[in-house]
């Protein structure tokens, strides 16, 4: 069979009925490009909330959790259990609401785990950590918020913490004693800047001064309205605890996706810790990632669907109009699988030109969209929509826009291949 | 001497709206180089015979053999590959494909076939368009030449492959006086200088009159032969 023949009659009925043929080309064109807006805006979505989680949450974080233990206290009156065997309930003594014991939350032989941590295979690093609530104090106003302890240098490595700057250098809580780096919400409502210095009171109700060497910002407002950074030392100093406090420890792993084995692994060396991994920390995240994946999904094949129905319409009418011309293709000797084929092509280059026209529109629509200003909000701070730009996605679109026309171009095709010649040309 | 076709006992039913036998045991042969019209009328078989012998309608009894092939136990690709290479139509309403110029509408059998050049067919259409006095018209659509003009057109395609047998459903049934006289001198020309066969319906008695032998036919059967 000589395609290139079929393709040559394909292209000339196309070409006569061009606004038929553009009209088929716009509904595949319509469908590729809403996919690409859609596929692109929904990861482009994903992956923001994802850097913006893991920006704060390391792949596995080990800490001594503030827990009520929550078995009761059951006694038995002395003179029942000797009267006899059976226990009377009546007779009990219950312990209700518990309170937790007064226990640092710190967790015990931390140097140890940490440097038996390191050694483990898989485990980039480890950044030891020291948390506690603060008050800063701003005139008579008590604000409330965090000081993490933290080794900078790991914490820079490990986290790139160092990039959340926008003022000053976080190498600067290095310099000096006393030092801390703030959010940028946290300075705002203390009124603060760089240089200035604050006032913190401790839960323990100590009082101590210490400077503002820099301001960061997350772009997530319940960080950066609580959040501040100092070293290690300044934190276990105001807390006045010696050098072994360390209340957390964040694991970056090499594999993040491995976070979730690993956790459960460490879990059985370390009982008395919690062992939380990125995914159950971000549940709410990842449970939202597959909403909208399967979203994207229904909506992206329900849009090929309805692009597939148009052409497959359109056809179809094409191919009655067309009864005559191919009853005598056929009695001039073309074959069924030559009609197939000429059908099949006007449906393909419908469905190639449409996707690739498809291709552009759904590119210029992400560009723009990636450019619109996002309202502010309140939680998180976004300067425009996030889009994605992933080459796989438009090759993803060209070929749905191919499978699609073909699917279908292919029945009515293969319906033109079987019309009977003799019931048309005797009319 | 070898007929060029032969048709033996050709039994023919419709079943639509009720069984009805439209052919009866027909048996004919035509020789190379003859002119044959088929007569008869209205339903009479004679349009339903000659799409027998077209191998378009394989839906029937009876043997059928064209270039001493038999016909009867070919399958529809292998069929429409024979019409393609021995057979020429040309139907009442000229059935020319719109979207594409005479030339073209007369290149295409040739091009399906694929045993010539691309430039060779070309020059053969023309050849044939001037034939039946189209050369004038060959880069015009189809679709904007007159019945009669359609008509020709229609015969130069048939030619194309230069086909042993031409076959022709009322040829001159949609034409004036002066273009079916045309018509009609083409063929006698076809089979008279180049000696290819030509098979005709026709209800025209004196196109009829004019060829080499007739076939008279009634309620599904040869009449007169």
């Amino acid at each position: 069979m000589d395609w290139r023949l079929a393709l040559d009659i394909a292209i000339t009925h196309l070409v006569t009925k061009k606004k038929q043929s553009l009209v088929a080309m716009l509904g595949v064109l319509f469908g590729i490009s809403m996919f690409l807006v859609m596929i692109s805006f929904m990861t482009g979505v994903n992956k923001f909330l994802e850097d913006l989680a893991m920006d704060n949450t390391p792949d596995v974080h080990i800490y001594n959790p503030v827990e009520v233990k929550n078995q009761t206290i059951v006694g038995l009156e002395a003179k029942e259990v000797d009267s006899g065997s059976k226990h009377d309930p009546a007779a009990w003594y219950v312990v209700h609401h518990q309170r937790p014991t007064d226990e640092l939350p710190k967790i015990k032989n931390a140097q140890y785990i940490f440097a038996e941590l390191e050694k483990l295979p898989g485990v980039v690093g480890v950044a030891p950590e020291v948390t506690t609530q603060v008050f800063f104090n701003n005139g008579p106003v008590q604000i409330q918020g965090n000081i993490n302890g933290i080794d900078v240098k790991k914490q820079e490595l490990l986290f790139g913490l160092d990039k959340k700057m926008d003022e000053g250098s976080l190498d600067d809580l290095l310099k000096g004693s006393d030092v801390i780096v703030i959010g940028r919400g946290l300075a705002e409502k203390v009124s603060a800047r760089t240089g200035d210095r604050v006032s913190i009171t401790t839960p323990a109700g100590n009082n101590l001064i210490l400077k503002v060497v820099g301001i960061f910002s997350f772009g997530i407002t319940t960080i950066d309205d609580v959040q501040s950074y100092a070293t290690l030392a300044t934190v276990q100093k105001v807390l006045q605890h010696d050098r072994s406090y360390i209340t957390d420890l964040n694991i970056k792993l090499k594999n993040m996706q491995m976070a979730t084995s690993f956790a459960q692994n460490i879990k059985k060396e370390l009982p008395a810790q919690r062992v939380e991994d990125w995914q159950s920390a971000n549940a709410s995240i990842l449970a939202g990632e597959k909403i909208r994946d399967i979203m994207t999904g229904v909506i992206s094949f329900t849009l090929l669907l309805v692009a597939g129905f148009g052409i497959y319409n359109i056809m179809n009418m094409n191919i009655i109009n067309k009864m005559k011309d191919i009853a005598i293709l056929k009695a001039t000797g073309f074959q069924g699988k030559d009609i197939t084929a000429i059908f099949l092509f006007q449906s393909l280059i419908i469905g190639i030109l449409g996707g690739l026209l498809g291709l552009v529109v759904g590119f210029v629509f992400c560009y723009l969209l990636s450019r619109t200003p996002f309202p502010e909000g309140t939680i998180i701070r976004i300067d425009t929509y996030p889009v994605n730009f992933i080459p796989l996605h438009y090759v993803l679109g060209i070929l749905f826009g191919f499978l699609t026309t073909l699917f279908a171009g292919f029945f009515p095709a293969l319906k033109a291949s079987k019309i009977d010649p003799v019931s048309i040309l005797r009319g | 001497m070898i007929p060029i076709l032969k048709a033996v006992n050709i039994i023919k039913f419709f079943k639509d709206p009720e069984p009805f036998k439209v052919l009866n045991e027909v048996s004919f042969e035509v020789f190379k180089g003859q002119f044959l019209s088929i007569v008869g009328k209205s339903g009479c078989g004679k349009s339903t015979l000659l799409y027998i012998l077209s191998t378009m309608d394989t839906d029937f009894e009876g043997g059928l053999e064209i270039k001493g092939e038999n016909l009867r136990q070919r399958r529809q690709n292998e069929l429409a590959q024979f019409r393609n290479e021995n057979l020429g139509f040309v139907f009442q309403f000229h059935y020319l494909l719109p979207e594409f110029t005479a030339l073209r509408n007369v290149m295409l059998p040739a091009l399906k076939l694929g045993k010539y050049s691309k430039e060779e067919i070309e020059a053969r259409a023309i050849e044939k368009l001037k034939m039946v006095e189209m050369n004038d018209f060959a880069k015009k659509l189809s679709s904007r030449l007159s019945g009669g003009q359609q008509q020709r057109v229609a015969i130069a395609r048939a030619l194309i492959n230069d086909p042993a047998i031409i076959m022709a459903d009322e040829p001159t049934g949609n034409l004036d006086k002066a273009n079916s006289s045309r018509v009609f001198e083409i063929f006698r020309r076809l089979a008279k200088e180049n000696h290819q066969t030509i098979i005709t319906v026709t209800h025209d008695l004196d196109f009829a009159g004019g060829s080499d032998h007739i076939v008279e036919m009634q309620d599904g059967q040869i009449i007169r032969a």
